[in-house]
C-alpha cells in the first residue's frame, strides 16, 4: 500500500535513542541505541548521561533506520518526534534533530506526545484502534489511565500515579532484593516461582475513602515502603529474604491495582477496548492478569509485543503516520520540547 | 561555497549563512538572540530566516560549520545536533570548531577568553594574537592560574570582571560565526570528510539519577 504515509519517528525522552520508520500500520524499521548500561550502576537514569548518549547516537541511528527500511529521507511524508513529556535535556536532542532534518529535506515535522505514541504503537501489531479505548500506560516514567476518544487529537487522562511511577517501584524493590537495574524484567523472572499470596502488600488508593478523589489514580510509594519495612524486619530477625516470594507478592500488588482500576475505568465509561503500553506492559503477570480480568468483564484487551512496549522510535512513527493520515497539521518550526507536556496535547499543531 | 554556521555554546542562539570564496568570506545572513533557554525553539526558525533572507534553499547549502563548545551542555547540544542532522539530511559535510576560537580568533595581543560555564565557573583559554595556547579549561574565575593576559573578553569575562586578575571588557562578546567558518576554511575548501561532532564538555556528568516521574500527576480532568 504505497499511498499510506511513510513516517520517521524520533524518540529521545529518556535513555533510549529510538528511530522508527512506519508506512501506514506497517513497521519498516525500529533502530534503537540504549544507554541503559551506563545508568545501571546509579540505579536510575542519569539525565546528563542520557543526553550525551543521545547526541552521539542520533545521526547514526537515523541512518540505521533508513537503511533497515530501505527508504531515503526524501521519500518521507513526515518526521515525528517526541516533544514531551520526558527529560528536558534529552528531549531537546531529538527535537533539535527532527527540526534540522525537516528544514534540510522539506519534510514536515510533527512534535508529538510520548504517551499517545505508546498507545499508537499498538496499531503496528493489531491494526487500527477502536475508538473510544482506554489506555493503561505503565513505565518507569508514567502510570496513567488514558481515555482515547480520537488518537489524532482527543486524548484525556482519567488517572495517574500521584507519586512514584510503577516502573520506579519495580526498580526500587529490585534494588532492595539485590536485583539489577532496570528492575522490571528481573522482578518478573524472580517472581515466576514465587508465591503471589506470600505477603499481602498494600494496594494504594484502593480504600473506600479514596474512591471519590482518586478513583483512577495510583500510588506506589507506600507499597515500596511496605516492602522495604518487611525486608528490614525479616533481616532484623536474622532470617533470609525469599526473593522469589517477595518479588511475586510485590508484583501482584502492582498488577492487581493497575488492572482493577483500568477495568473499572472502561466499564464506567462504557468503553470496550483496553490497550496496554509502556515498559511495564511487558511484564508477564500484568499481561496475564489483565487478560483474565478483561475476559471476565467482557472487554477486549490489546497489547503489542514487549519490544514495542518499551520506549522506541516506532511508536512515535506510528503516531506520526496516524496524524498524517488524519490530515492533522504539522507543527510550526518553533515548537518547544516540553518535559511536562500535558497528556491532552497529542501533537503540537499550528493551533496549539 | 555556501556554509551554514551555528553556535549555541553561550546564551546567544546564533545562525548564519556565510559565502566562502577562496579565502574571502561574506556574511550573507545572520540571526542572533540572547536567550539561554531558547535554543531549541529559536535555532530552527533562525536557520529558516537566514535561508529566506539569502534566497537560498536548504539544498543550496554546501557545508555546515558548528561550534563544539565548551558551553553549558543542554544548549550546546541543541546547536550540535542541529548541525549534524541538517548536514546528514542535506547530504553535506559538517565540521566542528572550538567555540572559544570564535572569540579568541579575533583578538590581538595576549587575551584571556572566558565564557559563562554556570555554577560560578568560566570556560577559558588564552590567545596570543588570535591563536589559542593549549586546550580550553573550566574553573572559577578567581582561581585561574597566572595567564600573562593583557585583558579578558567574553560573556564570562564580562560577568566576572571583578573576580578576574586581568582587566575585562564589560561588553559581552559571543563567538563570531564568520570566524568559525574562517577557521574551518582549510577543511571546507579541501572537501575534507564529514566529522562526528563531539562536544568539549570539560566536565563529567553529574551522576544523579532523575528524580520522580517525568510527567505530572493526575490533573483530575
Ligand atoms: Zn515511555
Amino acid at each position: 500500500m504505497k499511498n499510506e504515509p511513510l513516517v520517521m519517528g524520533i524518540e529521545t525522552s529518556c535513555d533510549e535513542t529510538g528511530v522508527g520508520i512506519v508506512r501506514g500500520h506497517e513497521l519498516l524499521a525500529d533502530a534503537i541505541a540504549s544507554s541503559v548500561d551506563e545508568h545501571a550502576r546509579f540505579g536510575g537514569v542519569v539525565p546528563e548521561v542520557a543526553s550525551r548518549a543521545h547526541l552521539e547516537a542520533m545521526v547514526p541511528t537515523v541512518q540505521r533506520a533508513l537503511d533497515d527500511a530501505g527508504v531515503t529521507l526524501a521519500d518521507l511524508d513526515g518526521i515525528a518526534v517526541t516533544a514531551g513529556p520526558g527529560l528536558a535535556g534529552a528531549l531537546m536532542v531529538g527535537v533539535g534533530a527532527a527540526k534540522a532534518y525537516s528544514i534540510a529535506t522539506g519534510v514536515p515535522v510533527y512534535g508529538v506526545n510520548h504517551l499517545s505514541a505508546h498507545i499508537a504503537v499498538d496499531t503496528l501489531e493489531n491494526g487500527p484502534i477502536p475508538e473510544p479505548a482506554i489506555g493503561l500506560l505503565v513505565s518507569g516514567g508514567h502510570s496513567t489511565i488514558m481515555m482515547v476518544e480520537d488518537l489524532a487529537g482527543k486524548v484525556t487522562q482519567l488517572g495517574a500515579s500521584i507519586d512514584d511511577a510503577a516502573g520506579e517501584a519495580f526498580d526500587k524493590v529490585a534494588r532492595l532484593l539485590g536485583l539489577p537495574f532496570p528492575g522490571g524484567p528481573y522482578i518478573d523472572r524472580a517472581a515466576k516461582d514465587g508465591d503471589r499470596a506470600f505477603v499481602e502488600f498494600p494496594r494504594g488508593l484502593s480504600a473506600a475513602k479514596d474512591q471519590e478523589k482518586h478513583r483512577y489514580d495510583f500510588s506506589f510509594s507506600g507499597l515500596k515502603t511496605a516492602v522495604a519495612r518487611w525486608i528490614e524486619a525479616r533481616r532484623a530477625d536474622g532470617e533470609d529474604v525469599p526473593v522469589g516470594d517477595v518479588a511475586a507478592a510485590f508484583q501482584e500488588a502492582v498488577c492487581d491495582v493497575l488492572t482493577r482500576k483500568a477495568i473499572l475505568a472502561a466499564k464506567e465509561h462504557g468503553v470496550e477496548t483496553i490497550l496496554l503500553g509502556g515498559g511495564v506492559a511487558a511484564n508477564s503477570r500484568l499481561r496475564a492478569l489483565a487478560t483474565e480480568r478483561a475476559q471476565a468483564a467482557g472487554l477486549t484487551l490489546r497489547y503489542p509485543r514487549p519490544k514495542l512496549c518499551t520506549d522506541n522510535g516506532a511508536m512515535v512513527a506510528a503516531l506520526g503516520s496516524h496524524l498524517v493520515a488524519a490530515g492533522v497539521a504539522p507543527s510550526q518550526i518553533d515548537f518547544p520540547a516540553n518535559s511536562s507536556m500535558d497528556v491532552e496535547v497529542v501533537s503540537l499543531a499550528n493551533a496549539l | 561555497m555556501r556554509v551554514l554556521a551555528l553556535d549555541t555554546s553561550t546564551s546567544a542562539v546564533q545562525a548564519a549563512l556565510v559565502d566562502l570564496d577562496d579565502d574571502e568570506l561574506f556574511l550573507t545572513s545572520f540571526r542572533r538572540e540572547i536567550d539561554s533557554r531558547g535554543h531549541v525553539e529559536k535555532l530552527g526558525p533562525f536557520i529558516e530566516a537566514c535561508l529566506a533572507e539569502a534566497g537560498w534553499a536548504a539544498k543550496d547549502v554546501d557545508a555546515v560549520v558548528s561550534g563544539v563548545g565548551p558551553g553549558p551542555f543542554t544548549g550546546l547540544r541543541v546547536g550540535m545536533v542541529t548541525a549534524a542532522a541538517f548536514a546528514d539530511g542535506a547530504g553535506i559535510p559538517v565540521y566542528g570548531v572550538c567555540s572559544l576560537d570564535g572569540i579568541g580568533g579575533n583578538t590581538r595581543g595576549r587575551a584571556l577568553v572566558a565564557t559563562d560555564a554556570r555554577r560560578k565557573e568560566v570556560y577559558w583559554a588564552v590567545y596570543e594574537d588570535g591563536v589559542r595556547e593549549g586546550e580550553p579549561q573550566v574553573g572559577r574565575p578567581e582561581d585561574l592560574p597566572e595567564t600573562g593576559a593583557d585583558y579578558a573578553i567574553g560573556e564570562g569575562a564580562a560577568k566576572y570582571a571583578g573576580e578576574l586578575a586581568v582587566p575585562a571588557e564589560t561588553e559581552p562578546v559571543y563567538p563570531d560565526l564568520v570566524k568559525l567558518v574562517e577557521l574551518a576554511a582549510p577543511r571546507l575548501l579541501a572537501l575534507a570528510p564529514s566529522e562526528q561532532l563531539t562536544p568539549l564538555y570539560l566536565r563529567r556528568p553529574d551522576a544523579q539519577p532523575a528524580k520522580g516521574p517525568a510527567v505530572r500527576p493526575a490533573s483530575g480532568k
